[in-house]
């Protein structure tokens, strides 16, 4: 189409055609200064001759034309004061225009007189467009012919005789109006089509470019449609729609037919596309084989989505127009004629349908269903996906259901839920996951019954268990911690008030998570231990069994559980939480007065601390949990609870350091001590392991005394101190005001012979304490007796 | 007036799911000049939750705390009190007042912090006052049933702290509060 210019070339031409239209224009005004219409038209020819150039690009050629229309609007305005005069007639002046020499510029001045000539109504503005619109034929060039048919669309927009309007004529002439701009739409796609075939073929691509540039010159001939009043739905859905899809069949130019499609579905309601659905859906298997048709049915489905979401009162048209099973079939059909589509293009197109489904029909499972399955279908027969743009869709299309039904319960119903997700990466399964779990939890959804927990957690497996191949080893530690802790929160989500169910709930969860494996047991089973700890006291507080009724939910039931699970721990190793857990159930048991099943909890508690926590601030962290559960035990008989507090005050006086030991120790004093009337109140035993105290304090102090360090065994024995005055207050005999009085000496003697500089916080503490007894005299009653003889002076 | 967070036992994600959301809505960033902790977050995404509630953070370690660098006792000054914060599984008997008041003389502080039982308490002696934040996710305890969440806001005035405290009684945020004055005689 162009010869073998350069752009400077280009550049230089269109230089030179302005300047030919800016000249001429100069003398044109001139003419119509001095209303000289000879002259004008003479110079106005000259000027629109400019346009008969075939040496500009699109672009270039568009510039000059836009310099033209400016001057020919001057023209028009010329035109029509001449005729209005009568120093010419209408008639005549479309008469003598058409004496131009060249045919081009002829042609702009006859569409220029025609405006003037329908402005005047001396015709009806239907025979002037009509007129004009065969008379444009006589440009076959696609450049100059579409900027021609261009002008041709512009000066006539507001004189359509459309329905109310001024030029309207008699009745009817609606349809002249539409069969004007079919025409002209009709010949100017004609002529873009035509473009792609000039010219050598190494230029088809920048052909392509060129194209491209003037698309919308031939849609917006469809925009014009859209505006015209008088067409309806009737009109549009008989008349328009047709030999608008007729022409794009028809022309089979790829670029026209991708174009004009999507120009369709813009440029027409939303309105229309519903009730013209049929016709609109059948004509895509007639495209082009490379027409990109998905892209074209995405938009369509997409815009009919946002009209169903923004317009609820029209969702009962789509039922009646059966949208769906359209939108479907025409889908299907695309897919299986399109061999070569790539699976992302499958997938979007199916994601494009499935958020239509979950706008239009949200109750219609079925519907959802049944798209998740064609889905499968498709990718069926290859492994799983490697392509990340078809996961990513994979993901969109899997996720549009959870964000739709904030309860996953629906989403679970799904059957084909779980088939698409088989397609995924094992790293896509497990974001897919997670995006799961989240929605459960940001819903605050609660999943009441084992069987959908089956599902979920089969959903899920890729978070729960190592998968087959997977490589665990890519996985950052802190993004495994937060992919397990997810896990864990989800598991206070499954629950459920009847009892029977609540206890298949924790058996399933139960079997999920053993199969996880040393490195998640640590985060899942505690979440467990705690689920199933609280069923065991919404139990307890059911007082009586039913008569005679076999009961299977029962704490006991429960507290096997609790075992297994806790003893799965051991192949982590995670011996300090294990211990935790098994003393938080040996407390249950014990409010479930279940004496054996407590005695057995702290069996293994021990065992744990015997065999496996070495280290000695686990240790000490260790013995007064166990020091603190036992103290609240009131379910054991005294020889178990012999043994028990035997076992721990042994332990306690071997921890490593000796003030360890010493802080140990006299905390067990409180294991043979409680305010409750039927426990127990053992003053000798308490007694016992106090003055067991003051002698490892003051072992303590001779290995200070001998390494000349600082002991820090003031401090110990200011805390034994305050024990005696606790007990003291209890009223234990043997814990006389004698004995508070000469431990309060035993600590100012060790304070002044201690070999380091008076440490300000034991100072403190002492002096508090004393304070404390002064405060206790103040008190009034057998407790100022009591203090009473005690001197802090 | 200044404003300080006190809380604790939230037991995420082994015992709850996350604070409640009306708890979280109340918690605004760049409101409360100090928060004390007394333990058992578990993991980090806590911590960093309530470091970005302030910055100025202080925590006490928790049995189940996954970081286990958090101290076992903390003291600070806020004004003219002097604060103790401890968790309290520590302390035997769990939850007894004569032991706590034990610590608190131990710590030399005017007002201690402690939990592990997951129940607020606010409990005033010669010696000073003993506050327990309770849980502020409900989390199950073995010591106490029918956890209801809940958390205090000190608010230190002079020689006065005003104890706000939240709890979420049947899904509806129940506030409390109770008044303390620092007498001459509780310090030297």
């Amino acid at each position: 189409m162009l010869p073998d210019g350069g752009a400077d070339d280009e550049e230089r031409w269109l230089a030179e055609g302005i300047a030919g239209v800016q000249q001429n224009a100069f003398y044109m005004h001139r003419a119509v200064d001095s209303n000289n219409l000879k002259d004008a038209l003479k110079y106005s020819a000259q000027m629109l001759s400019e346009l008969r150039t075939s040496r500009l690009s699109p672009h270039k050629y568009y510039d000059l034309y836009m310099r033209a229309f400016d001057e020919m609007r001057k023209l028009e305005m010329f035109f029509r004061e001449e005729t209005r005069r009568g120093s010419c007639s209408v008639v005549d002046l479309y008469e003598l225009v058409q004496h131009a020499g060249n045919v081009l510029p002829r042609l702009y001045l006859l569409c220029t007189v025609g405006s003037v000539y329908i402005k005047s109504k001396e015709a009806p503005a239907k025979d002037v467009l009509k007129d004009l619109v065969e008379m444009c034929r006589g440009i076959q060039h696609p450049l100059r012919g579409l900027f021609l048919r261009s002008y041709l669309s512009q000066i006539s927009r507001d004189k359509l005789p459309d329905i109310g309007s001024e030029y309207e004529g008699d009745a009817d002439s609606i349809n002249d109006a539409v069969e004007f701009v079919l025409q002209n739409f009709i010949e100017m796609n004609k002529l873009w089509v035509r473009m792609q075939h000039q010219g050598p073929v190494r230029e088809k691509e920048k052909r392509g470019k060129e194209r491209n540039e003037l698309r919308d010159l031939v849609g917006k001939n469809l925009h014009v449609l859209s505006q015209i009043e008088g067409v309806d739905l009737d009109m549009y859905k008989e008349t328009v729609l047709p030999r608008i899809l007729e022409q794009v069949v028809n022309c089979k130019d790829e670029l026209a037919q991708f174009y004009l499609m999507d120009c369709i579905i813009q440029v027409f309601p939303d309105e229309y596309h519903l009730q013209t659905l049929e016709t609109l859906l059948s004509a895509f298997p007639q495209l082009q084989p490379n027409v990109d048709i998905k892209t074209v049915l995405s938009q369509l489905m997409d815009r009919l989505s946002s009209y169903a979401t923004t317009s609820p009162e029209v969702l009962p048209e789509f039922l009646q127009v059966e949208a769906f099973a359209k939108f479907s079939k025409a889908i299907g059909k695309v897919i299986e004629a399109q061999v070569d589509m790539p699976v992302v293009g499958a997938v979007t197109l199916y994601v494009s349908l499935l958020t239509f489904t979950l706008r239009v029909h949200p109750d219609r499972l079925d519907y959802v269903d049944q798209v998740l399955g064609a889905c499968v279908k498709k990718l069926s027969g290859n492994a799983k996906l490697q392509d990340s743009r078809a996961t990513k869709q994979i993901v969109a299309l899997l996720s549009a259901p959870l964000e739709k039904y904030s309860d996953i319960v629906t989403a679970l119903e799904l059957s084909n839920y779980p088939r698409v997700m088989d397609y995924l990466d094992n790293s896509t399964t497990k974001v897919m996951a997670l995006v799961i779990i989240q929605s459960i939890t940001k819903n605050t959804a609660c999943i009441s019954t084992s069987d959908k927990i089956e599902a979920l957690f089969d959903l899920i497996k890729g978070l729960i268990k190592d998968m087959d191949g997977a490589q665990d080893d890519e996985l950052d530690d802190d993004d495994f911690k937060e992919e397990q802790s997810s896990v864990a929160r989800l598991i206070h989500m499954l629950h459920n008030d009847d009892h029977e169910e609540m206890l298949k709930i924790l058996c399933t969860v139960q079997k999920h998570i053993l199969q996880g494996g040393p490195k998640r047991l640590p985060f899942t089973v505690p979440s467990l231990v705690f689920s199933a700890l609280k069923l065991v006291r919404r139990l307890q507080g059911q007082d009586g069994d039913a008569i005679g009724e076999e009961v299977p939910a029962t704490p006991k039931k429960i507290f096997q559980i609790l075992h297994q699970t806790i003893e799965a721990l051991s192949c982590v190793p995670s011996p300090e939480l294990a211990l935790r857990l098994y003393l938080l159930c040996a407390e249950a048991a014990n409010d479930c007065d279940l004496e054996p099943v407590a005695y057995e909890f702290f069996t293994q508690a021990f065992i744990l601390y015997e065999e496996e926590i070495a280290d000695s601030k686990a240790q000490i962290t260790a013995i007064h949990l166990i020091i603190g559960t036992l103290q609240r035990m009131n379910i054991f008989g005294v020889e178990n609870r012999d043994t028990l507090t035997h076992k721990t005050t042994g332990y306690s006086a071997k921890l490593l350091k000796k003030p360890d030991q010493c802080r140990a120790v006299y905390a067990c004093s409180h294991l043979f001590w409680t305010d409750d009337q039927d426990g127990i109140m053992d003053g000798e035993r308490v007694l016992l392991c106090l003055k067991r105290a003051l002698r490892i304090a003051n072992a303590a102090q001779q290995m200070a005394n001998v390494t000349r360090g600082n002991s820090g065994s003031v401090a110990l024995f200011i805390e034994i101190l305050n024990k005696y005055l606790y007990f003291f207050e209890k009223g234990i005999p043997e814990i006389t005001n004698t004995v508070i009085q000469d431990l309060i000496e035993l600590i100012r003697t060790e304070k002044q012979s201690d070999n380091s500089v008076a440490d300000p916080s034991t100072e403190a503490f002492f002096a508090s304490t004393l304070r404390y007894i002064e405060f206790q005299k103040q008190k009034g009653g057998s407790l100022s007796e009591k203090y009473e003889q005690i001197k802090t002076t | 007036m200044v404003l300080v967070l006190a809380l604790g036992d939230l037991h995420v994600p082994h015992r709850a799911a996350d604070m409640p959301a009306k708890f979280k809505s109340m918690l605004v960033p760049g409101k409360i000049q100090h928060i004390i902790c007394t333990g058992n977050l578990c993991i980090k995404e806590v911590h960093d939750y309530l470091k970005s509630l302030c910055p100025d953070l202080h925590i006490t370690r928790g049995e189940y705390d996954e970081d286990a660098r958090y101290p076992e006792t903390k003291t600070l000054t806020i004004g003219q009190f002097k604060l103790g914060l401890c968790h309290g599984h520590q302390v035997v008997p769990w939850g007894d007042l004569d032991s706590l008041a034990m610590l608190q003389r131990q710590l030399d502080v005017d007002i201690l912090v402690t939990g592990h039982t997951h129940q607020f308490k606010a409990y005033k002696h010669e010696g000073g006052v003993v506050i327990n934040p309770g849980s502020a996710t409900g989390a199950y305890s073995s010591i106490t049933y029918d956890v209801n969440p809940s958390f205090v806001l000190m608010d230190i005035d002079g020689l006065r702290v005003v104890v706000y405290v939240y709890e979420l009684i049947d899904g509806e945020v129940k506030v409390d509060k109770i008044d303390f004055k620092k007498t001459a005689t509780m310090h030297s």
